[in-house]
């Protein structure tokens, strides 16, 4: 068992491509962190001083966690967190 | 307002839809609509939006037509590179249905001139390619209470959602402010499969017609993110931001704001 990250297109370079990974249950920002062990990068990319940037939002399931706890909201074990980044092409 | 034999025949296939029918076809044809960018998005957006009789089209982009163009930004072709976009598209889209009035507007958007470009259109499309437009689009939009489309791509990944300022999120809600340059890779460096915004503009001018007939739900609150290499939609809640910069009983930002 896990908690299942959706990673977003245009971060995928920092996870081999993969489009979902596994992360570790705990806070948010724990998980975040915990990710950039293995996928160097992607933590800065997210977060900035223990803060999800702006322009980023973190779905629990299919609610924005800026609307739960936040960075401190409770992940567990089967939930699934997507990383949704503002995208711009057109 | 009297249906012309060749109008009765071309909105035929609406006219019957109960939930479309003359009276919807006439919303159609005295609607006016708003199209930022000439591109992947804007091409498809204007396209289905002239086909179905929406009078009037503003569309608003800078760029002249180049042969890297062509592989995604239908309403361009190969006789057409090198000329302005917006030209381009005008003679694309009244080729096709010469009902509509096309109004090019070759130049770039800022915040000195887009209130006044926008003030006399009913909807505002956003098939912008850069976070600055996307920002500027979505504030001026808050600022005259005009409904808003907004879609975006990349790669092989696009969102959609639609903003109706003082009813639900804007855009700003979503997202508070841009990123900075180069902390997430730029749409221009990154490729981009040739449908994709055919998918995601044609989805946009799903959710401008029926803003103009008014039937059927509106994607707004919710962000659509379609994935084609999964292939996968799904939605996910946009909260109204209580503290948004923009849209909340506080605004922080009580003038257009130039990222660019």
């Amino acid at each position: 068992m896990a908690v299942k990250v959706r990673i977003p297109t245009p971060l995928q370079k920092l996870t081999d491509g993969k489009d979902e990974v596994e992360g570790e249950p705990g806070t948010v920002i724990s998980l975040i962190n915990n990710l950039d062990k293995r996928f160097p990068g992607i933590g800065e990319r997210i977060s900035e001083g223990g803060k999800i940037r702006r322009f980023i939002n973190i779905y629990l399931n299919d609610e924005d966690i800026r609307f739960l706890q936040n960075e401190g909201t409770e992940v567990k074990d089967d939930d699934e967190v997507s990383i949704v980044p503002a995208i711009a092409g057109g | 307002m009297e249906f012309t034999e060749d109008q009765l025949q071309r909105y035929s296939r609406h006219i019957i839809l109960p939930e479309v029918g003359e009276k919807g076809q006439i919303k159609l044809l005295k609607a006016k609509v708003f199209i930022v960018g000439a591109g992947g998005l804007g091409s498809p957006v204007g396209y289905y939006l002239t086909a179905a009789g929406v009078g009037t089209i503003a569309i608003v982009d800078n760029d002249n037509v180049e042969l890297s163009n062509l592989q995604r930004q239908i309403a361009h072709s190969t006789k057409t590179i090198g000329e302005p976009k917006v030209e381009s598209a005008k003679n694309t889209f009244e080729s096709l249905n010469p009902d509509v009035h096309v109004i090019p507007i070759k130049q770039r958007l800022t915040k000195h001139n887009i209130l006044d470009l926008i003030r006399d259109y009913d909807i505002v499309v956003d098939c912008s390619d850069n976070y600055a437009t996307r920002f500027l689009v979505n504030d001026a939009c808050v600022m005259s209470k005009k409904p808003l489309v907004t879609g975006a791509i990349f790669k092989f990944e696009g969102q959609l959602t639609v903003v109706i300022p003082g009813d639900g999120p804007c855009y700003r809600c979503l997202f508070e402010e841009p990123p900075p340059h180069g902390v997430l890779p730029s749409p221009q460096g990154a490729g981009l499969l040739g449908f994709l915004p055919g998918v995601i503009g044609t989805l946009q001018a799903a959710e401008v017609l029926k803003l103009i007939i008014g039937t059927g739900e509106i994607l707004k609150g919710e962000l659509l993110i379609y994935n084609a290499l999964k292939p996968s939609f799904r939605k996910v809640k946009i909260p109204k931001n209580p503290d948004c910069p923009i849209c909340s009983d506080h605004p922080t930002i009580t003038e257009l704001v130039d990222y660019s």
